[in-house]
């Protein structure tokens, strides 16, 4: 990847973080700390990897993505409106009476949202499902879905991985976005799900380690899934709350807004952030 | 009167024929042999998916194929498609409003001998409660194959009720037409009218000749789809008589009953008796001793009848 194309991501990507944040906080009510552990990958996605267009969110030969975590959607509707979806006011609406943008993923109302998700586990079953149409009918696009390391508690994850598997549906990749933290606490102290690579690798998947905020390492790890043949799972190492100091590894943040003084703190830190990504495209 | 023939064998039948013409794809939960849908698997293996035992997977990945606009029917034992899978069928499948058609086999209680573990009598009630979703209970083989090609057709989820036990058939194909949501008025009647669905249609036309042979005038009505209701039909059959017996092999708690009761509670011009599961789980026994034993057969209508018309 080129160095050019990473400054830009990271620009992108600072930009999503504060928008999410904004978001988040203008609706009083959110997640937060998973928006900004996924938010690189998102990015990577909408800006670099994904066929789509956002005039035409329904084009049939788009690649799919399935936030199965969807809880983290401040980040895919900030990626969305930066993409032109649809504007960036209706992130103000955000979980408001009359607004578009629900608490959770809505494919009926919002467009680019591939798929109503929510409710843990079951997005990643319904990516399977598309994966396996295309596969079945021969179709080249992908579909690419991101899951949290809390939401892989869910016994249907492992069913849909055994489905992934016994359907050899080598057009899927999964994301799963191991920030170590859940909403009572630590994944290990809760109900621990590691080690992650080795349960997907048992259960047929091709598994890669990386750290999820490096977008080489995430450009990288999906060439090497497409090549592998198999259903793909890139374990993503991630910071929750990445970009905000005081959220940064606290699980305290899964699910909460900041208050004022809060979010005046985390808005110039991610404005500032933003502000030295955007020198930086510039500076080469 | 043609032989007698469970709803899941026409079920798996018809699903095979309409996968000549449309396209589809079919999933089952390692259970196709007794739903049928492998009648379709052998045929189209292309288009078949058998999940193995893992019911919400199977559900959301039939949303997720849905979602890319082909529909998807799903099939299992209703306790496990409507039971197990529940939340996946609200979230996945009825809230975004994609055309999954979950095709339960094995509702109610004439799952017989398997007992209380497998005998669902609460799907209508669960189903008929999803916002987006309709309910559907064909009564015989005929309705069967006609109702499913009207639920394929139909752009939006649907829960279709299907049985394992084997029921007399009186609809003949092609006689007439079934429209979703349109009740059917099998014979007039002026003293009570018994609305009837799934199996208990067949029971109601055989109580019907026994009120007759007593100088009860009975109407019989199959609402084969209970969601959207008739409200039309029913409100007009209310006036008309005055008293309406429903019979259904489900709970009288949130089915048919409920579903009829909403609609004449409104006028308050009819009486009203509910034939049904009366809040208990099943048993163990052949399907056709427990019809008996639970009073889901000619003579319990018979016997609500002449008491709901105090004779």
């Amino acid at each position: 990847m080129e160095r050019n194309t990473v400054l830009e991501l990271k620009e992108k990507a600072a930009r999503v973080r504060m928008l999410s944040v904004e978001a988040v906080y203008g609706a009083k009510s959110g997640h937060p700390g998973g928006s900004l552990s996924i938010a690189d990958v998102i990015t990577y996605l909408y800006f670099e990897r994904m066929n789509l267009d956002p005039n035409d969110p329904a084009m049939e030969s788009r690649d799919r993505f399935v936030l199965s975590k969807g809880h983290c959607c401040p980040a895919l509707y900030s990626a969305l409106a930066i993409k032109g979806y649809f504007a960036e006011d209706e992130l103000k609406k955000l979980r408001k009476l009359g607004g578009m943008l629900q608490g959770h993923p809505d494919m009926k109302g919002i467009p680019g949202i591939d798929m109503s998700t929510g409710s843990l586990g079951q997005g990643f079953s319904a990516a399977c499902g598309m994966a396996a149409v295309a596969k079945r009918k021969g179709y080249d696009w992908r579909v690419y879905t991101a899951l949290g390391d809390g939401e892989i508690e869910e016994g249907q994850v492992w069913e849909a991985a055994m489905f992934a598997n016994q359907y050899k549906l080598n057009n899927i990749i999964a994301f799963i976005d191991c920030n170590g933290y859940q909403i009572d606490g630590a994944v290990s102290d809760v109900m621990d799900p590691n080690p992650v690579d080795e349960k997907f690798r048992a259960f047929g998947w091709f598994a890669q380690v990386i750290d999820g905020h490096d977008f080489e390492a995430i450009d990288n790890a999906v060439n090497a899934a497409i090549e592998s043949g198999k259903p793909a799972a890139i374990i993503c190492k991630t910071v929750k709350g990445k970009g905000v100091s005081y959220m940064e590894n606290n699980y305290t943040w899964h699910g909460k807004a900041p208050k004022d003084d809060e979010y005046a703190i985390a808005a110039k830190e991610l404005e500032e952030a933003w502000i030295k990504a955007k020198e930086d495209v510039k500076n080469g | 009167m043609a032989e007698k023939e469970a709803t899941r064998a026409a079920y798996g039948r018809k699903l095979a024929e309409l996968g000549e013409k449309h396209d589809f794809y079919v999933l089952d939960a390692d259970l196709s042999g007794s739903t049928q849908t492998a009648v379709f698997a052998k045929k189209y293996p292309e288009r078949f998916f058998n999940c193995g035992i893992a019911e919400g997977n199977m559900i959301s990945v039939a949303a997720g194929i849905a979602a890319t606009g082909v529909p998807a029917f799903a099939s299992s034992f209703a306790m496990f498609a409507c039971g197990r899978a529940f939340e996946q069928i609200r979230n996945s499948v009825a809230y975004p409003h994609l055309p999954v058609k979950i095709c339960a086999s094995h509702a109610g209680i004439t799952v017989g001998e398997d007992g209380a573990t497998h005998q669902f009598c609460e799907d209508i009630a669960i189903m008929r409660a999803l916002p987006n979703m309709t309910v559907v209970c064909p009564a015989d083989s005929a309705s069967t194959e006609a109702l499913l090609e009207e639920v394929l057709n139909f752009d939006g989820p649907v829960y279709m009720r299907l049985g394992r036990y084997s029921v007399p058939q009186f609809y003949t194909k092609g006689e007439r037409e079934f429209k979703l949501g349109k009740g059917i008025v099998l014979a007039d009647g002026k003293d009570i009218a018994i609305v009837a669905t799934g199996i208990m249609v067949a029971a109601a036309m055989e109580a019907r000749a026994e009120l007759q042979s007593i100088g009860i005038d009975a109407a019989v009505i199959d609402i084969h789809t209970i969601k959207p209701i008739d409200e039309a039909l029913i409100k007009e059959y209310a006036a008309k008589t005055g008293a309406i017996l429903t019979a259904e092999e489900h709970s009288v708690i949130g089915g048919l009953g409920d579903a009829v009761a909403s609609v004449i509670a409104e006028d308050g011009n009819a009486k009203l008796a509910k034939l049904g599961i009366n809040d208990v789980y099943g048993t163990s026994a052949p399907a056709g001793v427990l019809l008996e034993h639970y009073g889901l057969n000619a003579a319990g209508i018979v016997e609500k009848a002449k008491k709901l018309l105090n004779k």
